[in-house]
């Protein structure tokens, strides 16, 4: 048993836990194309996922702030991206792969931009004045993603609004008898090249390390001489972008959005960030990629359980690793 | 030393007063308006209250306070519809929803135990997400998104005669007739009194003391001798129940049980509402925030709709004065008071006693 540990661990331990949930659902599933269809759809929610968690979930390790008004970046980055969108509507119906693609990273640029502007105001104004008071913040957030959801209802309706999508993300690729829906292989794309880019600037730049250093332990690094509060403006700021570029993402990928996209988003929001383990950016991907899954695979298999899916995966989790997966050193 | 008028007999006063309206509400107010108004202030003092034993007297944050709400209101509207009216169904329904309550209680209690206490926020407020949506799922139970309409028991019935005079005909007292409405609402509040007193009684006694001594200084507690863990859990339970039985009463008034009337997380924030601009940590408060927001859900709205009519020639303002966007300005309103009297009208009128 210990062996078997030992060898497990030495794969990978927790990490592999997807790889395992892909290959029992292979089993159930039966066949392999519409194995490979759900397996390349899980991974693409599980990416976006990831970029709306990931700040959320840096921003509680590096200052114990618990923000329940992340969704509303989510939702302002998907409607704002869709605006762009529908205004650049000549360019996506010029048939030009470089128009199109031009419009589409304008719309995400707009997202992010908008996310780091937003996430400024929101830290300085909002959280600023209620740091290590928990009760309040959950109140004070709550109360900020209220006047925000209020927000885009008074500016775009409460009516579904529909997202043009470049035409070159449209249809599908088909191998043999496996069809991969073209825009959830360009979101796992995208998704990925973020993560790689967040691990480099966490792991081999200095602003990364003193991130990771105040994560561990706030107080040695402020009393090393760090303005560890003007990091966290920073951190909070890249993190509500990242929220609002998965915002963007996700509009593409529903093609039709609602206000209410934020606060659903929430909750799966939530359970990947207590899967994974607050405050660890792999532990954040590592449950981004099992929610995802999960629900693909169960909304394949048994459409009724799927509802509960990603609550039982949770429910499991804590029981097995009360602090997440892989949560950072505290 | 008291100068005669405090803050504390102010706020007690006011509550009196509202107690008093709301005894003789059907022969004051004669609408029917009116009455559901004061009905759903009734219930909604309640449900304040019970969300506030969790929130202001013990310091946890639970977003699932709709979902033990939605168990009692669903338990009785199941089974009225089944077994058709009648008193059984009712309390077979508060207890069944009682007991799921109960249930998930103690399977978020434990399970949260095991994590951080912040995290109990984040997994009362998915536990409740699920639960709204398997509401609106399992149709062939709990009649979906439409919800259950479903008759009340015979007493309630708008036809029923309390007390005839010589024709036969339902007797009235100044102008109100005793009919079953009658009877409805005094069932209805009634109830709610009991409930009401039952935890104010609580809270005073050595019990309730415990539990603030666990929101004041949870270590200390703990060194005391205390077991935290126990207590939360229990009062976690109680407030639990007491929503659930809550959820049936105005199951039973409303004759019609869906989503939207009790599990949505619309209703958790005006909860929230309420009990953070009523003032947390005083029963009291849960009185005043309950009574301020349902009025200002029915009749703020007719205000706006005239302020945004004044305002149509400016850009945007109208939108944001719309009915529709009365959250908004909540959500502001909620925000300041947050900031700047965290203790709510209730809390900062009574703590003028203490500096003066």
């Amino acid at each position: 048993m210990e062996q078997l540990s030992n060898i497990l661990g030495r794969m990978g331990g927790v990490n592999l836990l997807p790889v395992a949930l892909a290959a029992v659902a292979f089993v159930l599933i039966g066949a392999p194309s519409s194995w490979v269809t759900l397996t390349v759809a899980g991974l693409a929610m599980g990416m976006m996922v990831f970029l709306m968690a990931s700040g959320l979930s840096l921003v509680f390790g590096l200052m114990d702030v618990l923000n329940f008004g992340h969704s509303a970046f989510v939702s302002f980055g998907a409607f704002v991206a869709a605006t762009v969108l529908a205004g650049l509507s000549g360019w996506l119906g010029a048939e030009s792969i470089a128009l199109e693609a031009l419009a589409l990273a304008l719309a995400f640029l707009a997202a992010i931009l908008f996310g780091l502007v937003a996430g400024w105001f929101f830290e300085t104004v909002i959280i600023r004045p209620v740091y290590r008071d928990h009760l309040r913040q959950i109140l004070i957030t709550m109360g900020a993603m209220i006047v925000a959801e209020q927000t885009i209802l008074a500016f775009w309706g409460g009516t579904p609004y529909a997202v043009p999508r470049p035409h070159f993300l449209e249809g599908a690729w088909i191998i043999g008898d496996v069809s991969i829906e073209i825009y959830r292989g360009f979101a796992f794309a995208l998704g990925l090249l973020v993560f790689i880019a967040m691990v480099l600037v966490l792991n081999r730049t200095r602003i990364g390390l003193l991130v990771r250093a105040g994560v561990e332990d706030r107080e040695m690094v402020e009393a090393l001489g760090f303005r560890v509060d003007r990091l966290f403006i920073g951190v909070f700021m890249a993190g509500s972008a990242l929220a609002a570029l998965g915002g963007a993402m996700w509009a593409g990928y529903e093609t039709l959005i609602t206000p209410a996209l934020g606060g659903e988003l929430m909750i799966v929001v939530f359970i990947v960030v207590i899967i994974g383990g607050l405050g660890s950016v792999e532990g954040t991907l590592l449950g981004a990629i099992l929610v995802g899954l999960m629900s693909n695979y169960l909304g394949f298999l048994a459409p009724k359980l799927a509802l509960a899916s990603n609550m039982v995966l949770m429910v499991a989790i804590l029981l097995w690793r009360p602090n997440g997966l892989r949560p950072a050193v505290k | 030393m008291t100068n005669g008028f405090t803050g504390t007999l102010a706020i007690k006063g006011i509550v009196l007063i509202i107690a008093a309206l709301l005894l003789f509400a059907p022969f004051l107010f004669q609408d029917v308006r009116s009455i559901e108004v004061a009905a759903r202030i009734c219930i909604f003092i309640v449900l304040v209250a019970s969300f506030d034993l969790l929130i202001g007297y013990t310091g946890i944050v639970s977003f699932a306070h709709t979902m033990f709400f939605g168990f009692g209101a669903y338990g009785a509207a199941i089974l009225l519809k089944q077994m058709g009216p009648g008193w059984t169904p009712v309390l077979l329904g508060a207890l069944a929803g009682v007991a799921v309550s109960l249930v998930m209680a103690v399977a978020i209690g434990l399970l949260s135990l095991r994590v951080k206490a912040i995290f109990f926020a984040m997994i009362t407020l998915a536990a409740a997400s699920v639960v709204l949506v398997l509401a609106s799922q399992l149709s062939q139970f709990t009649g979906g998104e439409d919800g259950i309409t479903y008759k009340a028991p015979d007493l309630f019935k708008p036809a029923t005669k309390l007390l005839s005079d010589a024709d036969g005909k339902v007797l009235r007292l100044f102008d109100v007739r005793l009919n079953g409405k009658l009877a409805s609402y005094y069932f209805v509040f009634l109830s709610c009194l009991v409930l009401f007193v039952l935890m104010l009684r609580f809270t005073g006694s050595p019990l309730g003391t415990v539990l603030k001594a666990i929101r004041e200084n949870e270590a200390r507690a703990e060194a005391i001798g205390y077991r935290v863990v126990a207590y939360r859990t229990f009062v976690f339970c109680l407030s639990a129940t007491i929503a659930s039985l809550a959820g049936t009463i105005y199951a039973v008034w409303l004759k019609y049980t869906g989503p939207d009337t009790s599990l949505s997380f619309a209703i958790m924030i005006d909860i929230l509402l309420m009990v953070v601009i009523g003032g947390m940590g005083t029963m009291w408060g849960a009185v005043i925030g309950a009574v301020l927001l349902v009025m200002a859900q029915y009749y703020l709205r007719d205000l706006m709709g005239a302020a945004a009519e004044a305002v149509a020639s400016v850009p945007l303002l109208p939108e944001l004065l719309n009915p529709d966007r009365w959250l908004f300005w909540l959500g502001i309103i909620f925000i300041l008071l947050v900031y700047f009297f965290p203790k709510g009208i209730a809390g900062t009128v009574m703590a003028r006693d203490r500096t003066t």
